[in-house]
């Protein structure tokens, strides 16, 4: 048996198909997993991402324990609440995870990571964070609920009293703050305007129920998954990990080179692939003809190389197979991939593949 | 609880067999197999004349999470695909044991009686032990 979060009695009595996450028995979908995907695409869905695990960091030199662990700069974090995602890197520049970090205030700050890395993670912090007398708390108290789509928000103020909904309808993009107890941030994973909000674990069920009562509905990790691919956005463990760097992972934009002075971990090995040029690229696929692409497949390209697809599947959306595959950085905009023997057609584009309910499918081919 | 219908056999890897008249096959996976995989989005069913072995992967069922085969329940050669599951592959999930059957088969000599088909009763047995 899994780690269960606070709403795992709750799930099951909704009647959620329960499947292994990283150690957590988690929901992966409740009714169908589409019709969740376009629920969040089209009204509001709601998540139970508990299992994430948030960290606070205290302290006076946090800022500068921040600044060596991640490779983009927290330097850009100037108003209190605003949230920044980087990914922490080993000494050759490999991903050790990717994380949102939340500027609290100049001794607070907050990180979300993943769940199937806490252990991994919360040694890695603590062990630079003593470096610099921060202290690291793991907040087990907090439940955390993601609310997305385009009505999301307005159906999750009405868990908040008056001047506290006016308030967090107010907070701009990627800013969270503390409100009647609640941390709302309007932050997410599914390339639709939302929340996500970290809340005391006793408080969690009946904002879910009255979230469903409100007509948002529950929607599982395979809702969250189509959702987040179809958005851009990587899985840690399959898009990248402690042997792929940011550059070969479509996360060079999170890297900040600049200051040259900072020396975060991996500076170095990334400077020199930097200079050298990334070897591969991750790039989107869309699937010109019948089949799903799935995590692992070949990548063939034409007139040489190989690659592989780290994360594949159907998208609601736009009704057709897409994918992220790690490429030769050379690679042209058509390429084949092997599915069970068959090479079959794919066109190489720039992801997202969809953003606020609207396919880019047709810029994307064009 | 899934839908098991008296008339057709069954294997226990979830796929069903009806008898038509002329002597062929159809054969489809079970409701309980539909449930379990969730929404559909690819199925890919062999071509006529494919001669397949008993226990032979010979299909494949994609919902949006994974890639399932599905296995011969019994020897004998594809006489039709069903053609309409390209374009319209949720039919399986909606009608499992009408509309969304996968293929035709014409048995090999002997192999009907010889395939250790299941019941409606025993698959439902099997079901049970599954927890389903």
């Amino acid at each position: 048996m899994g780690r269960h979060t606070p709403l795992f009695k709750l799930h099951q009595e909704l009647g959620a198909r329960i499947v292994d996450f990283g150690g957590w028995d988690m929901p992966v979908q409740y009714s169908s997993q589409i019709g969740e995907h376009h629920a969040v695409r089209r009204a509001a869905g709601v998540f139970d991402v508990s299992h994430m695990c948030v960290v606070d960091l205290r302290g006076a030199r946090v800022r500068a324990l921040l600044q060596q662990l991640l490779a983009n700069d927290v330097a850009k974090l100037q108003t209190p609440g605003k949230a920044l995602y980087s990914c922490m890197l080993n000494e050759r520049g490999g991903v050790v995870d990717d994380t949102i970090v939340y500027y609290l205030s100049d001794s607070w700050f907050r990180a979300v990571v993943n769940a199937g890395t806490r252990d991994k993670d919360l040694a890695w912090i603590r062990r630079h964070a003593q470096l610099h007398s921060v202290e690291v708390t793991e907040r087990t108290d907090l439940a955390m609920l993601a609310i997305q789509g385009p009505e999301g928000r307005a159906k999750a103020v009405q868990l908040l009293a008056g001047a506290d909904a006016g308030a967090a309808l107010a907070l701009p993009t990627f800013v969270g703050r503390e409100l009647g107890g609640w941390f709302v941030a309007r932050t997410g994973y599914t390339g639709e305007d939302g929340f996500e909000i970290m809340m005391p674990v006793a408080h969690a069920v009946p904002a879910w129920r009255k979230l469903n009562s409100l007509g948002v509905a529950s929607c599982g990790l395979g809702a969250r998954d189509t959702l987040r691919l179809e958005a851009g956005m990587n899985l840690y463990g399959n898009d990248m990990d402690e042997n792929t760097q940011p550059f070969e992972s479509g996360l060079g934009w999170t890297v900040a080179m600049e200051p040259h002075e900072r020396a975060f971990i991996g500076r170095e090995a990334l400077a020199a692939i930097a200079r050298a040029g990334s070897p591969r690229k991750l790039v989107g696929l869309l699937l010109e003809d019948r089949g799903v692409l799935r995590s692992h497949q070949r990548v063939v390209i034409p007139g040489g190389g190989e690659g592989e697809i780290t994360s594949g599947t159907f998208s609601p959306t736009l009704e057709r197979s897409i994918a992220f595959a790690r490429v030769p950085a050379g690679s042209g905009d058509a390429v084949q991939v092997d599915i069970r023997g068959k090479l079959l057609n794919a066109r190489v584009v720039k992801p997202p593949f969809v953003r606020f309910g609207k396919s880019l499918a047709k810029s994307l081919v064009s | 609880m899934s839908n098991v219908p008296a008339d057709l056999k069954y294997n226990k890897s979830h796929e069903w067999v009806r008898t038509l008249a002329d002597g062929t096959v159809e054969i489809g996976i079970t409701d309980h197999a539909q449930h379990a995989l969730g929404d559909l989005v690819f199925v890919e069913v062999p071509e006529a004349g494919r001669v397949l072995k008993a226990g032979e992967p010979c299909a494949v069922v994609e919902s949006v999470k994974a890639a399932s085969d599905v296995y011969a329940p019994l020897a004998g050669e594809v006489t039709a695909g069903n053609p309409r599951l390209s374009d319209e592959p949720e039919t399986v999930n909606t009608d499992p044991y009408g509309e969304g059957w996968l293929m035709r088969l014409r048995p090999a000599p002997g192999a009907l009686t010889g395939a250790a088909l299941l019941s409606a009763a025993d698959y439902q047995k099997v079901l049970d032990a599954e927890g389903g």
